[in-house]
């Protein structure tokens, strides 16, 4: 039982066009940057928005296809976790829980029982009678996933899961909520703009960028080959496009580069911000693309530091704090910027 | 109708205080259902005393004789009943030894085409008509009352209505199939309301004094409008609006 | 000290009108006119009628914010404005537009009269409708207003747990604005208790049947003040126990 959805929403300007592939088990996120299409490609599965073309079944249910069938929210067998959550303020966890049970025809009782046992999965049995408003966001958002997870959904959509949380409680959430996505069997669909969170939750990335989808793979295929500037930025890489004769590449930003392996045609180059070395004077050896650069701004990150050069090509370069130190990196030296032929990868686009 | 009343209240009270006692105005208090009759006459003296503004206050008569004793700038106060003006006299509140000017009497009125075929009193006993009356707190339904009483019949009315015009409107609307009202009302409603007269409409006349007021700011102006209102003139267009002369 | 001045001539000017009632008011043969049987039964027939008009209103009103709030009608701002026409339109031409419309010779009364026999003027039930027609834009603003405050987020958070637009009204929306319907409906109360101009233009005044409070007032007015008086106080006794009885729902008024 696949899920087939080919997205298309038009909505005034905004076109989103966008076909996804989940199978059971599986769980795939939606990457994408603002305003790329990723909340409305949700909607349109969840059955809040209708499609204006193509199509979305489950196996052999068709839930919309525009024209003629449309299944709304309610009568589709999904669970959706809400980047703010969504509890009911008036109804206790518990009583959230059941929502789903109770409004699916389920009694009462059953409906309660069901949901004290989904509420000890999530590890929030002692909090079964708290309203919403007195859980920590770790704890609403577990009692968002028990309530999403107690319907059995064929499919479970969640959106920006961990948005709402601090850095601390993302960390432990995050892995909770790996656990939890592996052990259920239906198809999830995981809409973030967090590569990390995609990447440590999802069997499959899919990239989304003004509502087409740029790229997709599992999340090395995708690291290693970022098709667009913002993948690359996302996953940390320098990426320029440009039209290669063998070894040397033509950008299209301007500039050359050369590249270890021949090729021919139009390509990406991608090599990542530590393969950059910086230097005062032109540097002398083996490097083959050394270029001048000015120092556009530097980012202090854990282990290293990330310096932001203007030139042609403008590039990313991490170095160590040693030669920050050394170089006394100050926004608007000027320097020079070297990348090895055999750190900078060609593929075709 | 009180609303209204009040809020003509607060109008000429805001002009007699931003007024002078010497400019032209005359302000006649008088009951509602001289509205019609007065309107004339007071287009008539105006015509006859250049300079002269006459303003209106109509309402209900127990309202006015109340406002004029809460100090309401009045000229002349024309009252729908002897017991309202005698508690402005009580007061101190008149120039001069009220006057009765016109009469007025009450008649069956029913929609037109009387589709109940209400014929007499006798019919105000029924269950199934729908009818209206003052209620006896007002001069007219203490009027109907008297009627009632000199006829033997115990009425059955649906809704007793505070002031004549809004039993009229009933008529009007057809809402109601019969209805006690003035004279006067029924020919001022024109051809939408049919009066009928009834042998106990003696026991119900209604007669209507004028005074000028003690607090008049031209007390001469003040007499000349009631001996108008009591002229040849004046006795003619009462007359035709339904009034019976005193 | 610009602002408090205002303010508290303002507040005596909403007070003292009040405080010069209670002054005025007979309380020595207070207790016997109390007692007296058309007040208990003005007094009983206001507190029904405004209770029915108010349920009329509930029933009819709440769906009606709803669709001008979350609805997906053509010219609801129209809509929205007709709606509040009341709140402006003069009572009285309230009563005569009933009139007009079900009334016995109205554009629906008269076949509710010749295929029913059911003829609205002059019956409690006139009361009800005439009050209710004057009191439920009170209560359609508030409930619209809270529901337009209230985030439509969580109906759709309910309707994929499942839930009918329906279900999902009564056990989500419902309880989220019920601040902002109790207060509407506290208002809508108050509105029809103290209704006049149209309850006398369209039901008449009949001790028992449609004599409401405010018309026993009026009519006293012209004979006995005083009663008038006794007749305000009650009703002003009455709504402000109401009022203060509901007053930290009506200060936190729709969240």
């Amino acid at each position: 039982m696949t899920l087939h959805a080919d997205l298309k929403v038009t909505r005034g300007a905004f076109r989103l066009d966008a076909e996804l592939v989940v199978e059971p088990g599986e769980v795939v996120a939606l990457l994408g940057p603002n305003g790329a299409g990723k909340s409305t490609a949700l909607r349109a599965l969840a059955g809040l928005l209708p499609l204006t073309g193509g199509h979305i079944r489950l196996g052999g249910q068709a839930w919309d296809v525009p024209p003629d069938v449309f299944r709304p929210a309610e009568r589709r067998p999904i669970g959706v976790v809400f980047q703010d959550y969504l509890l009911f303020a008036h109804l206790s966890a518990v009583e959230n829980v059941a929502f789903g049970l109770r409004a699916r025809g389920a009694g009462r009782a059953a409906a309660r029982a069901e949901a004290a046992r989904w509420l000890d999965r999530v590890g929030l049995a002692d909090h079964a009678k708290a309203k919403p408003r007195t859980l920590s966001g770790g704890q609403a958002q577990r009692v968002a996933l028990a309530r999403a997870l107690a319907t059995g959904p064929d499919l479970l959509l969640l959106d920006e899961p961990l948005a709402a949380l601090d850095a601390a409680t993302r960390l432990h959430v995050r892995a909770e909520l790996g656990r939890h996505l592996r052990d259920y069997p239906g198809h999830t669909l995981l809409v973030t703009h967090d590569p990390l969170d995609a990447v440590v939750l999802a069997d499959r990335l899919v990239v989304l960028e003004h509502g087409e989808v740029v790229q997709q793979g599992t999340p090395t295929e995708v690291a290693r080959r970022p098709r667009t500037d913002y993948v690359a930025d996302l996953v940390g890489l320098n990426l320029y496009r440009g039209t290669a004769h063998g070894t040397t590449v033509s950008l299209d930003a301007g500039g050359t580069l050369t590249v270890a392996t021949p090729a021919t045609g139009p390509v990406h180059v991608v090599f990542p911000p530590n393969a950059v070395s910086l230097h005062p004077d032109r540097p002398a050896g083996s490097p083959r693309n050394a270029w001048r650069v000015t120092v556009a701004g530097i980012e202090q990150h854990a282990h290293t530091t990330r310096v932001r050069l203007d030139g042609v090509p403008p590039v990313l370069a991490d170095v160590t704090t040693a030669t920050v130190a050394d170089l006394r990196l100050q926004p608007g030296d000027e320097l020079w910027a070297a990348v090895k032929a055999t750190e900078a990868h060609a593929y075709p686009s | 109708m009180r609303a209204l009343a009040l809020a003509a209240l607060l109008v000429v009270t805001g002009c007699g205080t931003s007024g002078t006692g010497g400019d032209g105005r005359l302000t006649v208090f008088a009951a509602a259902s001289l509205t019609e009759t007065f309107t004339r006459l007071g287009a008539d003296f105006e015509a006859a005393n250049p300079g002269v503004d006459v303003v209106f206050n109509f309402g209900g008569s127990s309202a006015l004789a109340q406002q004029i004793g809460q100090g309401a700038p009045a000229d002349v106060f024309a009252s729908a009943a002897p017991a309202n003006m005698a508690q402005v006299v009580d007061a101190g509140g008149t120039a001069a030894e009220p006057v009765t000017f016109a009469a007025n009497r009450l008649e069956i009125a029913v929609p037109a085409g009387n589709p109940a075929g209400i014929t007499g009193l006798a019919d105000f006993a029924d269950a199934d008509a729908k009818i209206a009356l003052c209620a006896e707190q007002v001069p007219c339904g203490a009027a109907a009352k008297r009627a009632f009483e000199a006829a033997g019949v115990t009425a059955r009315p649906d809704t007793v209505e505070q002031d004549v015009k809004a039993v009229l409107t009933k008529v009007r609307l057809g809402e109601v199939d019969a209805a006690l009202v003035y004279r006067t009302d029924v020919r001022a409603a024109g051809g939408e309301v049919v009066g009928i007269g009834f042998p106990e409409a003696d026991r119900t006349v209604n007669h209507y004094p004028i005074a000028p007021l003690a607090k008049a700011r031209d007390a001469a102006r003040a007499r000349a409008f009631v001996d108008h209102v009591r002229s040849d003139r004046g006795r003619a267009v009462l007359a035709e609006a339904g009034f019976d002369a005193p | 000290m610009a602002l408090v001045l205002p303010a508290v001539v303002g507040l005596a000017f909403l007070l003292v009108p009040l405080v010069g009632l209670l002054v005025r008011a007979p309380w020595g043969t207070l207790p016997a006119r109390l007692l007296s049987p058309s007040v208990g039964e003005a007094l009983r027939l206001s507190l029904v009628c405004a209770s029915l008009a108010t349920v009329v209103c509930l029933v009819l009103g709440v769906p009606l914010a709803w669709l001008l709030a979350r609805g997906d009608v053509p010219g609801r701002g129209v809509l929205r404005a007709l709606v509040t026409v009341p709140l402006v339109l003069p009572p009285v031409v309230g009563g005569v537009a009933l009139l007009f419309v079900l009334g016995r010779r109205g554009l629906v009364g008269q076949y509710l009269d010749a295929w029913f026999g059911v003829s609205l003027p002059f019956t409690t039930a006139g009361v009800v409708l005439a009050e209710a027609f004057v009191a439920m834009p009170f209560l359609v603003i508030s409930v619209e207003g809270a529901l337009r405050a209230a985030d439509p987020r969580y109906e759709e958070a309910a309707a994929t747990l499942g839930a009918s637009r329906w279900l999902a009204f009564r056990r989500v929306t419902l309880p989220s604005i019920l601040p902002g319907v109790v207060a509407g409906t506290v208002l809508c109360w108050a509105r029809a208790l103290g209704e006049f101009g149209a309850t006398i233009t369209f039901a008449g005044n009949f001790p028992g049947e449609t004599t409401t409070m405010p018309l026993a007032v009026y009519l006293a007015l012209e004979t006995e003040p005083d009663a008038a008086i006794v007749l305000s106080v009650v009703l002003l006794l009455v709504s402000v126990g109401v009022l203060a009885a509901l007053r930290d729902r009506w200060i936190s008024g729709p969240s």
